[in-house]
């Protein structure tokens, strides 16, 4: 049996849990969860945990690591015990993002066309025109709805007494939406009993939704039904199993640049039938790779020509290039701002706290505070490039230190999280893991969020860092109706 | 459905089908390895077999003493020989992994856990003694991905395009194995003992020894052997049947998509011609110029399929 009272609440003494209360009783979301839990054996969720990983090996889910050849295909682990948001947080979350992708979207509006935040003094100028990923042929233009930003996986977490904090907003191509929607399906399977014991948000419309949004901002010149496609850089992207099952989920194609043809003014894809005209690329690849004739010429992941049809208005590109400028560490700092400026309103959602080492006094703290600070590369993503000050030996602080001098707007740094908990199954029964969490976003002609999103768990006792590549698992996550 | 999805397809089926075929004329070498009085015959039977699979010049190009194991290494387990066994598997699964989602599950499963197992079962350490064993093994993944494929996929151009590639694939294979073979094959040849030992490695290598005997009811008669593998409907692997095959998958592309015409009007004018053949004749007329033709046909027909539904 897997007692309650097994369960210690909290990974540290300032941790929020996310199951119990302070007192050791359970918050009313996890009322029934928590006597589900006392009703299970060890060897019965082992074997789940066995028929979970089967369900998933034969979906074929899994990432790539890179630089392990060896173990070139991976299962993301997979942690059986959701994780369960009340209706009330829920819609508080829900509002605040809302609230910061608008924001967000009007921002990349603006800086690329009158820049009047820059002009208003909110951000410096070189802030934004000297960032490496801002897009100056983007300058002008408008794209359909106005919409930079369709896709969106917003990182939160939750920290302290249990206030949410946007760790980062993630507006080029965000992944994990498949697991998201495959840890669900598999959940269903494998514990039926709790869905019918809890009433548990519907998130399978999501594919629906995305082939809607994508449809929404099809090219205004395109007047019948337009033809979507999904743009993957192939089979050996990390992502590639998520390209091919919103491909497959959409019911429409996956196509790689070799596929795809600029002709006659207009974007074909190369079908058995001949040339089959595509209205909107949903591209799962970066802004640098989508053209060797406008950005990096020796990629041959790309169209050429591309970027010259979106221009025209002839292909709609989801995300918009040079969206990359809005989710930049160093301009994340500005978000908050960039809310009030934008929306007149106080951010809902607040960021972690976050310091610019591009900003001398900033960077003096920071240096000063390795050990407890997480320091970030400002470009970087997937928990790569980064040094968690408490976790790392003095030799590899002072390595870091004196790459932040060399480079110091490289670099920002964030107080080390204590992120909330979650009870997760491990060999001696369950035990408290760190979480955090990416909803996920739709905007196109209306803002849709689907309810819960997906939850990253650190798997291993005390570590703070859920990311895949590090060793991180996921799990199901729920979004209970009132 | 892209021409690259079409391509992958295709090329899926033709290599799993492949890995079968190298699979079993691995065997007949191993088997006559085994057999009294063929002398240093095995020696020239194990080269023949190269020569059945189409590659002698790349086994050469690797300036190997051609011993028996380093020939089966190479057949079987060589990453850098695109036909082995091995690179068969990874290229049929890397052509189904780049098309994922227009196989069902149990199309990718089959191939995956085949590609798995075999990274798993290290067949470098596979003695002679395991080898028959190992060869069962791809015959059985190879049927159990061709069973996935005719019981779960869709009656649409994809289905089409995957049993072209098996049956170009098949046929070209009958046609070299009887290539290899067929002097023994001609009229006039005595039934020796020497003779009737190949004619029955002609039968076993595609696995026809058996149904041989339950369809003529008599002893191996070269004639009776070169029209079964050649002339004859019933036979699965026969060159007839094949292109029948062939056809009637183009013929569905035809109704479906409008395009393939060039393709079904070879894949038909072939079919029409092993239809009414006689075998006696076919034998006098020659049969080694018409199995070159044939394979250089087989070619052309794919070429001809790739060109019109825009596999590149």
């Amino acid at each position: 049996m897997l007692k309650k009272q097994a369960y210690v609440a909290g990974g540290s003494p300032e941790a929020y849990d996310e199951m119990l209360q302070a007192d050791g009783t359970p918050r009313p979301q996890y009322a029934e969860l928590t006597r589900w839990l006392e009703g299970q054996t060890r060897d019965g969720f082992r074997h789940k945990q066995q028929e979970a990983d089967a369900i998933f090996r034969r979906s074929g889910i899994t990432f790539a690591v890179y630089g392990d050849a060896a173990a070139s295909e991976r299962l993301i682990p997979f942690d059986l015990i959701p994780r369960i948001l009340a209706a009330s947080e829920w819609r508080f979350l829900q509002r605040g993002i809302e609230q910061r992708v608008r924001a967000l979207n009007t921002f990349l509006y603006d800086i690329y066309h009158r820049q009047e935040i820059v002009r208003a003094g909110r951000i410096p100028a070189e802030m934004v025109t000297g960032n490496s990923a801002f897009l100056p042929e983007m300058m002008g233009f408008d794209p359909p709805r106005n919409v930079y930003a369709h896709i969106i996986g917003t990182d939160i977490v939750r920290t302290g007494a249990g206030g949410f904090f946007v760790l980062e907003d993630n507006l080029r191509t965000p992944s994990g939406v498949s697991y998201m929607l495959e840890n669900r399906e598999a959940m269903m399977r494998l514990f039926p009993e709790l869905f019918a014991a809890h009433r548990v948000a519907q998130i399978e419309q999501y594919p629906e939704l995305l082939r809607q949004t994508l449809e929404s901002v099809a090219p205004a010149q395109c007047d019948g039904d337009p033809t979507i496609a999904v743009l993957t850089p192939g089979m050996f992207n990390s992502a590639y199993f998520e390209h091919a099952f919103l491909a497959d989920q959409m019911g429409v194609e996956l196509v790689m640049g070799s596929d795809l043809i600029v002709e006659d003014g207009a974007l074909f894809m190369r079908t058995i039938r001949g040339r089959e005209q595509v209205h909107v690329l949903y591209r799962r690849i970066d802004d640098d790779f989508i053209d060797p004739l406008n950005f990096r010429a020796d990629s041959l992941l790309g169209v050429p020509g591309l970027f010259d049809l979106y221009r025209a208005g002839k292909v709609t590109l989801v995300n918009a290039p040079g969206t990359g400028i809005a989710d930049d560490k160093a301009i994340y700092a500005y978000v908050p701002e960039i809310v009030e400026f934008y929306t007149g309103e106080k951010p809902i959602l607040n960021n972690v706290p976050t310091f610019r080492c591009a900003v001398d006094d900033e960077c003096t703290h920071v240096l000063d505070n390795l050990q407890d600070l997480v320091v970030k590369e400002v470009h970087g993503s997937g928990g790569y490039g980064m040094l968690i000050g408490p976790h790392a030996s003095k030799m590899q602080r002072r390595e870091f230190a004196s790459r932040i001098q060399a480079n110091p707007s490289n670099y920002i740094a964030q107080p080390t999280l204590s992120l909330s908990t979650c009870p997760s199954f491990e060999s001696n029964g369950i035990g408290p893991r760190h979480v955090d969490l990416r909803p996920f976003v739709l905007v196109g002609d209306q803002i849709r969020i689907t309810p819960g999103g997906l939850t990253r768990v650190a798997l291993k006792k005390g570590s703070l860092v859920v990311n895949s590549s590090q060793g991180g698992g996921t799990k199901d996550t729920w979004v209970l109706e009132d | 459905m892209l021409g690259r999805t079409a391509a992958s397809l295709f090329w899926m089926s033709r290599y799993m089908e492949r890995a079968e075929n190298i699979a079993r004329l691995t065997e007949v070498g191993y088997r006559s390895a085994l057999t009294p009085n063929s002398g240093g015959g095995h020696r020239e039977d194990w080269r023949s077999i190269l020569v059945a699979a189409g590659c002698l010049d790349a086994f050469e190009a690797k300036k190997r003493p051609a011993t028996p194991e380093a020939i089966r290494a190479f057949l079987l387990l060589d990453r850098d020989h695109p036909s082995s066994v091995r690179s068969c598997v990874e290229i049929a699964r890397n052509n189904a992994r780049s098309v994922r989602t227009a196989l069902t599950s149990e199309m990718w499963e089959a191939l995956n856990s085949t590609w798995n197992e075999l990274a798993d079962l290290q067949p470098e350490r596979i003695g002679p003694a395991r080898l028959p064993e190992f060869l069962d093994w791809v015959r059985q993944r190879s049927a159990m991905f061709r069973g996935a494929t005719i019981g779960t996929l869709l009656r649409t151009e994809g289905f089409h395009f995957s049993q072209i590639g098996a049956f170009l694939e098949r046929a070209d294979n009958t046609a070299r194995i009887l290539k290899m073979k067929y002097a023994v094959l001609l009229p006039g040849t005595g039934s020796s003992d020497r003779n009737a030992y190949q004619w029955e490695t002609i039968l076993r290598s595609v696995s026809a020894h058996r149904s041989y005997r339950h369809f003529f009811q008599e002893a191996y008669r070269p004639n009776n052997i070169a029209e079964f593998l050649i002339l004859r409907q019933e036979m699965p692997r026969s060159l007839r049947y094949c292109t029948d095959q062939v056809q009637a998958s183009l013929a569905s592309l035809v109704e479906l998509t409008e395009r393939g015409q060039m393709g079904l009007a070879l894949a038909g004018a072939r079919y029409g011609k092993l239809a009414q053949v006689q075998i006696d004749a076919l034998l006098r007329d020659g049969l080694g110029a018409f199995l070159d033709q044939f394979i250089i046909d087989t070619a052309e027909m794919a070429e001809a399929v790739a060109d019109e539904f825009h596999f590149v």
